[in-house]
């Protein structure tokens, strides 16, 4: 994307009918580090790489706990997610408290996406910069959803946002018809397999990830650092025995991983709206 | 022209009698099961103790409508905490939020006679008592309700703990064992009960502990 004269202003449309300002800040969640959502019939996970800022500060949270039964997964503007979630968190125990009953999922989501999209119709607000992948389970199922900052919000099986979140999107395409079924253990080292496409190379770590649950009888909570290095454990092999066959698994992400760092660095046509996240 | 009085009341006694007794490591709440309106009986199997967080249980008597609302914003209310700092919150801790959050309603009172029970930050039996508008004060031992004036001058002789204004502070904490805290809970609500005609039917205990909490039912007169 360009500069242009219809981009100063979140409430001046471009001659193409595009909102510049909200495509830019799609563009703030394209930037930050990778977050992954998968969902089966009773369980969700949601997974995030931990990227640190510097080797002497620790990394961010980007996975929060809403209610027992929600979890969010943000990229992006990190400070905006915090303030999302908190507003989250605001609107399940308000709802628990007059209706004695636990939120559902689809409601959140759309209240979520009604006041991203407030801030893309007043000319003294900025739309909000983070992409927020919304687990959770109620009446009617698990359910994963996106919300973007340009205030739409999308259903999903299997989804990733963030920096090399295509090499994640490629693998969980590949997988994501298995999902439905899948027990939880499966649906856990698909996300951390997810996971480590977006790493590119560099060596799975339990301290680079940070991997959550929920399903039913099982509220939201974060799987500890052992729990996950035993799942790395189960396919990621030494660094010099990656060469060989090994796993088996290794080999045949290499393929797709390479084909999708083409796409990371470019930006769509000028005249094309991206309305696919 | 007299002023005119309104010829009904927002109010309603639903009732009952709480105890709670703290120890060295543990802490005793206990409450009876009967919940009534007037001379009538409502229900023989009502409990008025609310687990509020891990370490801190709730029993309150009085206006039940009231003690709903007041444990459902308590309950919100631990919840952010927890969302914000990650831990459960404290005995202490709670007490200070339940006063505050009877004060907050001075002018429409919570028609609630708490007894507030758990483990300190030291592990140690803490106990608070309270009145309706929310002054506090940590006790070893306390009682709430239409049976409290009947335990209470007993628990007194039972389990003094020094006066608060002594010099040097002494212990709150009584010395009873949790076997002898249970039995002697057990004997004063058997006590109430005789007496007190909105005590009774069952009796519900609540034993709080740092490895989690054990409840005991146990019958009483029901006439």
């Amino acid at each position: 994307m360009f500069r242009n004269q219809y981009d100063t202003d979140v409430t001046t449309w471009s001659p193409t009918g595009r909102l510049f300002q909200v495509e830019y800040a799609m563009e703030a969640v394209k930037q930050g580090s990778a977050a992954i959502g998968l969902r089966s019939r009773s369980h969700v996970v949601l997974a995030c790489v931990n990227k640190a800022q510097s080797e002497l500060s620790s990394h961010q949270r980007k996975i929060f706990k809403v209610d027992d039964h929600i979890g969010v997964a943000i990229a992006g503007l990190t400070a905006d997610g915090r303030v999302l979630s908190r507003y989250m968190r605001s609107e399940s125990i308000n709802h628990s408290f007059t209706y004695e009953s636990p939120l559902s999922v689809g409601r959140l989501v759309v209240r979520l996406a009604d006041k991203a999209q407030v801030c893309t119709q007043r000319s003294w607000k900025r739309p909000y910069g983070v992409g927020l992948l919304v687990g959770g389970l109620d009446e009617s199922g698990a359910h994963l959803y996106y919300n973007c900052p340009s205030g739409n919000y999308f259903e999903y099986q299997a989804f990733a946002i963030g920096s090399r979140s295509q090499a994640a999107k490629t693998y969980l395409e590949r997988r994501y018809e298995s999902f439905q079924e899948s027990s939880r253990e499966d649906l856990i080292k698909d996300a951390i397999m997810a996971i480590r496409e977006t790493l590119q190379g560099e060596t799975l770590k339990s301290s680079l990830c940070t991997v959550s649950v929920l399903g039913l009888e099982e509220p939201f909570h974060f799987l500890d650092q052992e729990s996950i290095q035993k799942v790395i454990d189960t396919f990621e092999k030494v660094p010099e025995e990656e060469e060989d066959a090994g796993e088996g698994e290794a080999e045949p992400e290499a393929a797709p991983v390479a084909a999708g760092t083409g796409e990371q660095g470019g930006s769509g046509d000028q005249d094309v709206a991206p309305m696919e996240m | 022209m007299t002023k005119q009085h309104a010829n009904w009341s927002p109010y309603d006694n639903n009732g009952g009698t709480c105890v709670a007794i703290a120890g060295s490591d543990y802490c005793v709440i206990a409450a009876d099961t009967r919940m009534s309106t007037g001379y009538s009986i409502l229900s023989r199997d009502y409990s008025k103790i609310h687990k509020l967080a891990d370490k801190a249980v709730l029993s309150s008597s009085g206006f039940q409508a009231d003690v709903k609302a007041l444990q459902k914003v308590l309950k919100s209310r631990h919840l952010i905490y927890q969302h914000q700092h990650n831990k459960q919150m404290s005995c202490p801790a709670m007490a200070q939020l339940l006063s505050n959050t009877l004060y907050f309603k001075r002018f429409f009172p919570y028609y609630a006679f708490n007894v507030l029970g758990g483990l300190d930050e030291e592990g140690k039996g803490c106990v608070f008592t309270y009145d309706a508008v929310g002054s506090y004060e940590r006790v070893g031992y306390g009682a709430q309700g239409s049976g409290s004036t009947l335990i209470m001058p007993f628990l007194d002789n039972q389990l003094k703990s020094p006066s608060p204004l002594l010099l040097p502070k002494q212990d709150s904490n009584t010395p009873l064992s949790e076997a002898e805290a249970v039995d002697l809970v057990k004997t004063v609500f058997a006590s109430a009960t005789e007496r007190d005609i909105y005590t009774g039917d069952k009796l519900e205990i609540m034993i709080l502990k740092a490895d989690g909490i054990k409840t005991e039912l146990m019958d009483l007169r029901k006439d």
